[in-house]
Order: structure tokens, then C-alpha cells, then sequence
């Protein structure tokens, strides 16, 4: 008997193709909006045209009296049903309906409930509001005037726009170290307001049932279980009798995570009418009402000292929630971990002071690869570290050498509180530097502005926190950030895996099989997974914020190390010794003595169900939930050559250099499929995708004319790499990985840019970095700020 | 409404649907004729999820009205492979990991279909170009046009052991 290989069947390390395609490239995926159900009804929502006005009438009177109309909602009608409000996932209240005004161009103000989608749009249209308009407010600082209207008028205690004021660090010891500075480098940033916009909207199918009173709900969720829990707060249903089902997924990027009004409404509709209703939003409603990504306001302070050490930083947020407060975050931390910042430096004191307002603008700012908050963090970080080298005359690698955590200081505590976990990160940039070709650059941008050229070089490096989280610290809505997995080995050594993640194209039932075949020897393929159905696959916390391998994957691999330790029980009865004369290799049991004399897997499992042992309970089958000791902190090197055009602002791409370190590579296909996707939402980001907000309130972005997606033709092409520092305290050494390209990606396109145009009194452009803003720091030798506009009122 | 008749062969089985002249070409097939594979991603006709191909060439199926397909064939996904045999296409997809989600998968095969139907060597470039109405969030594009030029160049091997030659 060989043992086996672990590569071939599949195991840690295999760049296994995945199972998912089989159904994918055939197109026999299963996506809400391709189940139908008997006599199915269609819902559509009629939104709201202005940002900000109080709702004098609404008439539905010609909606109902177009045939195959079933059933037209108003706010009023589920008020009467206490249905008008939610609660979100940071504790605030959003409106399902309106019923006293509207707060955002694009809120739910009905619903029309038909035989068909077709007529329930007619229907929409014939429904009469009637609006008195308000003072708009699409800014923080227009939010913070004295004289704002209050955007909030039904919470009590709400006098102001001002949503938290949240504070994390040291203030008394970063003032002491601004103290002793030789050099306090300033930068001022805005995040800009972006989408994360998956392909396919948001969607569900409510399915009521009288007879037995169950609730099944097919929807586009990401967490399939904290959406149960939700139901059942708000639709007061025992969660028993509520079934969610998250099929395929065509995309969540974070948008998926929160509760929408339009999943509310299609589960009242069908309770009052007991019929399946159908809700699929289009682009516009997707882009103009779910949640959106980021909107931040960044003020920073570094201190430092004429050597280029960093002493301390200072960090100042505003943020724009939009008009309530829905954010999906862990609910200690006001900001996401927005306090992440810098934890690749060894710095000794930090402090952030985090405000976020509500402006009339859709709630979100938790999605689109964020990693709750750690791209606006990361963003920072990596746009003031370049300012501070600027300001130091340092080379940007060099600053960032110099101040870097050493690998032998691990696990480090920040100064923010967090303890980070592995790292090399100075092996990482030289990684990237060499791949870039980083010595020779200087010559080549030379060379090339002797031809009127503009060449530049953008660093990113940066380290993330992955995996939320441990009990101690991390719950939604109270619930503790666990996940789960749940494995069940049949008689013939095939096995089923449920976890409570959710993949939406992550390749988690490719995945999840390759830990179970690195733990048990069963081939991947004998191995399928679950995930989705909150009837069936264990609670878990489902995925967002690349939690999914920290958490879920974890408990993939604790699960299957039971079922071992049961089956070692198997085959010590098998082999006829005691079990501590039994040895394990991958696969197979065996008698320490007797090399030769073993027993499979397989062969085990067939003894479970067939010839255990008196006194041991039958079957093998077990499950297990992980409490995560802490998170999981990937790194990476991401480097930018671009060239400028200064006649005209546009610039290229000539080379993107990825280096990343996510500990343990479970299937390295897979995660550089997910690196070059974050790679080019951060591309994206960099180059051409906002949302923005005229004086009236009116959503510039809200359909994809206006809101870019970059295609085939535009997206560079990325050039991977990789170092591997296993995560310590996870059962297989694997890191987060999903979000990082993301997270860290768009600090090397603006510091390549902005070290194209040294020389030219530009310090920073706001993304994105349109040819136009380009060419006007070019030409005006200014700082081009990207904030939305100040109404002018004459 | 006032209802028409449509006929449509459909990979290649003649379809009769009464349908409303407002419908779209996306919704008939996808709920008419309850082939699924073909998705829509947009309201604006920039996605390209609805890519069907009519006569052999790339449409926008959102874009088009189920009456204006009387007459004609139309192949979506699930008529992409051959009774065993998947097209090389979606092996390509599937070998060079050119999909995540699957959602644009179904649209961008088929445009590629279509460009190695009319151009069976292309360079990156062109692939690029060809693909570039076809919208993808998951993958960045590399992949894709790995896969595609996978394929190009496993059909290219098949041509050439079946003598159709260059």
C-alpha cells in the first residue's frame, strides 16, 4: 500500500477545477430568478423621484383597476401591520415603505403585486404620489450646518444628522508623540461613494403556506441564517417555521448581505395573499437603493522623525451613511475596523476619531470587498505612507522597509489594539520590486520624460484583518461570528459537507472538499457541498468580509479531525489492537508495528454503519462550530507603473505587479481567480466608478451608462505572485484572501499616478482619476478634490 | 394586449409561443421557454448577459423583441454542446478557471463562440475587443481570454486532424 497523493485526490494544494462549472457552462445554474413556483405572483416597486419630501397622498386607485393586479402596498398598510420599519444590522430603523417622507432618491414608496412582471410595472406607473419637497442634503459637511433640516425627524432623540461619534487609540500618547516630531506630514482624502454591483441584482421568491404555516423564502443572500433571524424579529414567525434559501448567487460582493425593504414586502404579500411572490430588481433599482460602498472623508496626521521612522499617527473620518444607518458590521465598532490602519507599521501610538452622518442619499457603506472598512483604512494608510516619504525625501520602498513590523515580531500588537498574526512583509516587497523591475525604473521614467512622457510608480503594501471574529468582540444583532460545518461520511466512504458560509462564486464547493480530502483521504469528488439552506446546512454567520476559509473553513477542517477520531476508533476495532497502537498517514489507518497490516477510510466508514464496536453509537457523522481565536491577517505588495498623457489626462497601465501572502493556499487556481477580480474592482475604483449626487439630491450613477464597469478592453492585464507565511492559530496555516486585491489595489494606481506627476505641486486626486481631474492638476498644479457639490442656493 | 404568434428554432427545435409584442426576447426565452442559462444583468443593454446568438451572432436578447425573432434561429446555452461532448468553449471556461459566479458565463461563451466562428486564431487583442461588450465582476477578464484561447486553439488542433485544414 502507497500512500496516497494528496495533489491527486484533491487535497490542500491542488489547483482542482472546480465543480461548479459543470452546471455554470451549461446553464443549469439555479439563481432566484430562474425558479418559478405554482402559481407564482410578480412584485415591483415604485420608488421615489425626489431625495427629500413629505408624502401629502398616495393614490392607487387606477393601479387596482388594471387587470391582473392582485394586490397594491403602501406605507400605510404595512404600518398598520407594523410592518413600515425594519431594523437594520447597526441597530438603526429604515423604512420598508414611506410613510411620513422620503430620505433618498429611489426609496420604496409602493409595490404592486400582479400576474405578471410586465403588469405590475404598468401598475406602478398608474399609482399617483403626491410630494411637498424638502432642503436636500447630499454631503457630511452640508449634514453638520447648523441650520440642516433634520433628515431623521421620526427617531426621538435625533436633533442632529450626526449618526455615531465612535473613537479608538491612544489620544494622550499620540499627542506626545506629535511632540517629539521632527516632520507632521498632512493628507486629506475622499473615499468616493461606489457600488459594488454584482451582475445579478437582488432578488427573492416569498413562499407562505398556510396549510402548514411555513415560510420559505428563496433569496440573494449571503447570509442565509442572520436573514432568518431578521425574518423573524420583524415578521414575528417562529424561526422553525421560516426556511431561507440562498441558491446560486450570481455575485454578492457585499451587497447581498443587508435586509431590503423589497424581501419584506414580497414576504407580507405572500402572507396576505398565500400565494409565492416574486421580486427581482432591476439594474437601476439596484444601483440607486441597495448597498453601496465606502463614502468616507479621510484627515490624517503622521508624525515623524528625520529618519523616516513614523512615531504616530492621527486619523480623522467622516463618513456618509446615507439616510439610515444599515451598515452589516460587527456591532462594537462604529467604523468597521477602519482601525486596521497601519498595522504593518511598527507605530507606536495611533489615534481615530470617527464620525458618520446621514445625509439624503440609499443606506450601506459596508460592501464591495471592504472587509468592514479596511479599503477606506488601507487607502489611507498607503496614500499618507507615500505623502510621509514624499515629505521625508525617502524613497517609498525604503519608508516602508524602515517602518515595517519584523517578522520576528510576530504576533505584534498594533497600536490600535489589534494583534496581527504572521508575517514577511519585508520579503514581500522585495518580492514585488524585483518582479516590477523597480531598480531600473528611475532610468526609465528619465528616459521617458525626455520624450515629453510621464512615467510613474505606485507601492501598495498593506496587511488585513480577515475572519470576524472571535465571541469576545465580534456578533451582528448579538449573535456571536462564528460558522460551522457539518460532514456526514455515508457507508461507502462518499461523503455531504454543509457549512454555514455562502459562496456567491467563491468556489466553496470546490474548496471545502479539498480540506476534507487533506484530512480524511477521501477524494475531493467523493465529497459534495451544501450550502444555503438554512433547513438543512448548519448556523453560520455566512460570507462577507473573506471570512469564509478564517471561519467556516476552519471548521470544515475540525469537523472532519472528529470524524477521524472516530474512525480511529473504527479501525482499531477493525485491526483487532488498541488504539494507541494505531498510526495515521493520509487516507489510512495502520498498526505502528506492522506497517503493512491497515485499514482505509473507506473502510471504516463502512464499519460504522455495518460492524462498530458494542457500545458505539452507529454512523459517521459529526459537526462542529469554530469560535475563531482571532483573525487572520493577509499581506500583500501591489505595484502600479503608469504612463500620463499630460495633453490629455489619460493614463495607462503599463505593468501591475500582485505579490500576496495568504498563508496556506488551498486551491491556488482559485485564489488568483479572486486576486485579478479584486484587482480589477480596484482598477475600477482607481480609474472611472463613482456614484455621485447632484445639489437636488438626483443619483448620478444610478444605471450602467453612467456607472462604469470596466470590460475586457480596459482591465490590465496583473501579474501574480506569492509568498506563503502560514496563519498560526488556524487548523491548515490558511489566511482570508478574497478582498485583499481590493483592499490594496487602489493605492498603487493613485501612487503611480501621483508619482507620475512629482514635480507638478500635486499632492493628491480624488478618485476616481478621470482624465479630466488629471488634466486639470496637470494644468493648474493643484490638488483636484472629488467632493460632490454644495447646493448655491441664490 | 393583443398577442402574436412567434415561431423560433431554438438550438434547433422549431418553438411556437404566443407572445405580447412588448415582450422581450430575454424574458421569452427565459421564461417562455424555460431556458434559464440566459440572464439578464442590466436595464440598459451594456451587460451582456442576455447574449444570445441569432443566426450565428451575438445579440443582446434584452434588446431585442420576441417578434422580431419570427423566422429566425436562435442559440442560447444549452445549446452549446453536443449531445455528449461539451463545446470547446466551455471546456476552455471550465479548464482555465474563466468563471466564478456563472452569471455572465453563458453570455460571454456564446460571443465567444461567435468570434472563433469567424476568426479561429485570434490574437489577445482581438479577444478582448470581441468581448468587450460582455460585462464580467468575478474574474478580471485574464482568464477569460485564457479560455477562450484555449479553445481557439483546441478547435483549431481538432480542424486539423479532421483535414478541414486552415
Amino acid at each position: 500500500m502507497t500512500a496516497l497523493d494528496e495533489i491527486k485526490i484533491g487535497g490542500l494544494g491542488a489547483s482542482r477545477r472546480r465543480v461548479e462549472d459543470n452546471r455554470f457552462i451549461r446553464g443549469k445554474g439555479n439563481y432566484v430568478d430562474d425558479i418559478v413556483l405554482p402559481g407564482m405572483l410578480h412584485m415591483e416597486i415604485l420608488r421615489s423621484p425626489v431625495a427629500h419630501a413629505r408624502i401629502v397622498s398616495i393614490d392607487t386607485s387606477k393601479a387596482w383597476a388594471i387587470p391582473g393586479v392582485r394586490l397594491v402596498l403602501t406605507g400605510e398598510m404595512m404600518a398598520k401591520r407594523n410592518l413600515a420599519w425594519m431594523p437594520t444590522l447597526s441597530y438603526d430603523t429604515q423604512a420598508v415603505l414611506a410613510t411620513d417622507k422620503v430620505r433618498f432618491q429611489g426609496q420604496e414608496v409602493a409595490c404592486v403585486i400582479a400576474d405578471d412582471p410586465y403588469i405590475a410595472k404598468d401598475a406602478c406607473e398608474a399609482i399617483v404620489v403626491e410630494y411637498e419637497t424638502l432642503p436636500v442634503v447630499v454631503n457630511p459637511e452640508q449634514a453638520l450646518a447648523t441650520d440642516a433640516p433634520l433628515i431623521r425627524d421620526d427617531k426621538e432623540n435625533q436633533h442632529d444628522n450626526v449618526v455615531f461619534d465612535w473613537e479608538v487609540g491612544d489620544a494622550a500618547g499620540t499627542d506626545r508623540a506629535f511632540a517629539q516630531a521632527d516632520l507632521v506630514s498632512k493628507i486629506e482624502l475622499h473615499y468616493p461613494r461606489s457600488h459594488p454591483s454584482p451582475i445579478e441584482c437582488c432578488g427573492s421568491i416569498a413562499d407562505f403556506d398556510r396549510s402548514t404555516s411555513k415560510l420559505t423564502v428563496y433569496m440573494t443572500t449571503q447570509a442565509p441564517h442572520i436573514i432568518r433571524a431578521a425574518v423573524s424579529l420583524v415578521a414575528e414567525l417562529p424561526e422553525h417555521m421560516i426556511r431561507i434559501v440562498s441558491p446560486d448567487i450570481g455575485g454578492g460582493f457585499g451587497n447581498k448581505v443587508p435586509v431590503y425593504p423589497g424581501y419584506v414586502m414580497s414576504i407580507l404579500a405572500s402572507i396576505l395573499l398565500e400565494r409565492p411572490v416574486k421580486w427581482i430588481e432591476d439594474k437601476t433599482g439596484n444601483l440607486i437603493s441597495t448597498g453601496f460602498g465606502r463614502d468616507v472623508y479621510l484627515r490624517g496626521e503622521m508624525a515623524l522623525r528625520k529618519d523616516g521612522r513614523i512615531l504616530g499617527v492621527r486619523m480623522h473620518t467622516l463618513s456618509d451613511h446615507g439616510a439610515f444607518f444599515a451598515d452589516a458590521q460587527p456591532s462594537k465598532f462604529k467604523i468597521g475596523l477602519m482601525h486596521s490602519a497601519f498595522a504593518a507599521y511598527d507605530i507606536p501610538a495611533a489615534h481615530l476619531l470617527a464620525r458618520g452622518v446621514y445625509t439624503n442619499k440609499a443606506p450601506g457603506g459596508v460592501a464591495y470587498r471592504c472587509s468592514f472598512r479596511v479599503t477606506e483604512a488601507m487607502f489611507f494608510q498607503e496614500r499618507m505612507v507615500q505623502a510621509a516619504a514624499d515629505d521625508l525625501g525617502m524613497d517609498q520602498a525604503e519608508f516602508r522597509r524602515v517602518n515595517f513590523v519584523r517578522d520576528d515580531d510576530f504576533p505584534h500588537r498594533t497600536a490600535f489594539g489589534f494583534l496581527t498574526d504572521s508575517g514577511q512583509y519585508g520579503k514581500c516587497l522585495d518580492v514585488g520590486l524585483e518582479a516590477i523591475g523597480y531598480a531600473d525604473f528611475q532610468e526609465r521614467k528619465k528616459e521617458a520624460a525626455s520624450r515629453g512622457r510621464l512615467l510613474g510608480i505606485g507601492i501598495s503594501t498593506m496587511t488585513e484583518p480577515l475572519g470576524a471574529g472571535n465571541s469576545r468582540e465580534y456578533d451582528i444583532l448579538g449573535i456571536k461570528m462564528f460558522d460551522s460545518a457539518e460532514l456526514r461520511v455515508h457507508m461507502t466512504g462518499k461523503a455531504l459537507l454543509r457549512t454555514g458560509a455562502k459562496t456567491q462564486g467563491q468556489g466553496h464547493e470546490t474548496t471545502w472538499a479539498q480540506i476534507v480530502a487533506h484530512e480524511l483521504g477521501l477524494p475531493a469528488e467523493d465529497v459534495v457541498v451544501e450550502e444555503g439552506d438554512t433547513d438543512t446546512a448548519p448556523f453560520g454567520m455566512g460570507t462577507y468580509a473573506s471570512r469564509s476559509t478564517p471561519v467556516a473553513g476552519a471548521a470544515v477542517a475540525m469537523v472532519a479531525r472528529k470524524i477521524r477520531a472516530k474512525a480511529r476508533k473504527l479501525a482499531a476495532h477493525l485491526l483487532e489492537v488498541s488504539e494507541e497502537d494505531v498510526e495515521w498517514e493520509l487516507g489510512r489507518f495502520y498498526v505502528r508495528s506492522a506497517p503493512n497490516r491497515g485499514v482505509t477510510i473507506q473502510e471504516c466508514a463502512a464499519a460504522a454503519y455495518s460492524n462498530m464496536p458494542d457500545g458505539m453509537e452507529p454512523g459517521l457523522e459529526n459537526v462542529a462550530y469554530y469560535d475563531p481565536p482571532n483573525l487572520t491577517w493577509p499581506f500583500a505588495c501591489y505595484i502600479a507603473t503608469v504612463e500620463v498623457d499630460p495633453q490629455t489626462g489619460v493614463w495607462d497601465v503599463l505593468n501591475f505587479v500582485a505579490v500576496d501572502d495568504c498563508g496556506v493556499r488551498i486551491n491556488p487556481m482559485i485564489v488568483e481567480g479572486q486576486i485579478m477580480g479584486g484587482l480589477t474592482e480596484a482598477y475600477a475604483m482607481a480609474s472611472m466608478q463613482f456614484i455621485t449626487y447632484d445639489a437636488e439630491g438626483n443619483c448620478v450613477g444610478s444605471n450602467y451608462m453612467d456607472y462604469l464597469l470596466p470590460t475586457a478592453w480596459e482591465t490590465p492585464g496583473f501579474e501574480l505572485h506569492e509568498v506563503v507565511t502560514p496563519c498560526p492559530h488556524h487548523p491548515i496555516g490558511a489566511k482570508g484572501i478574497g478582498e485583499c486585491a481590493t483592499v490594496g489595489g487602489p493605492a498603487a494606481f493613485v501612487n503611480a499616478v501621483m508619482d507620475a506627476l512629482k514635480g507638478f505641486g500635486v499632492r493628491n486626486i480624488d478618485m476616481p482619476m478621470l482624465p479630466d481631474r488629471v488634466y486639470e492638476a496637470i494644468t493648474t498644479g493643484r490638488d483636484v478634490s472629488g467632493h460632490p457639490p454644495v447646493r448655491q442656493d441664490d | 394586449m393583443p398577442v402574436r404568434t412567434v415561431s423560433v428554432t431554438v438550438n434547433g427545435e422549431r418553438r411556437t409561443v404566443k407572445v405580447e409584442p412588448r415582450l422581450l426576447l430575454a424574458h421569452m426565452i427565459r421564461h417562455g421557454l424555460k431556458l434559464t442559462g440566459t440572464h439578464t444583468g442590466c436595464d440598459t443593454s451594456n451587460c451582456g448577459a442576455c447574449t444570445v446568438l441569432l443566426d450565428g451572432r451575438p445579440v443582446k436578447s434584452c434588446t431585442m423583441l420576441a417578434v422580431q425573432a419570427d423566422g429566425h434561429e436562435v442559440t442560447t446555452v444549452e445549446g452549446l454542446a453536443g449531445q455528449s461532448e461539451l463545446h470547446p468553449v466551455q471546456e476552455g471556461f471550465k479548464d482555465e478557471h474563466g468563471l466564478q459566479c456563472g452569471f455572465c458565463t453563458p453570455g460571454m461563451m456564446l460571443t465567444a463562440k461567435a468570434l472563433l466562428d469567424e476568426n479561429p486564431d485570434p490574437t489577445e487583442d482581438e479577444v478582448r475587443w470581441a468581448l468587450s461588450g460582455n460585462l464580467c465582476r468575478c474574474t478580471g477578464y485574464q482568464n477569460i481570454v485564457k479560455s477562450v484561447l484555449w479553445a481557439a486553439k483546441k478547435q483549431r488542433a481538432a480542424a486539423g486532424e479532421t483535414g478541414a485544414g486552415e
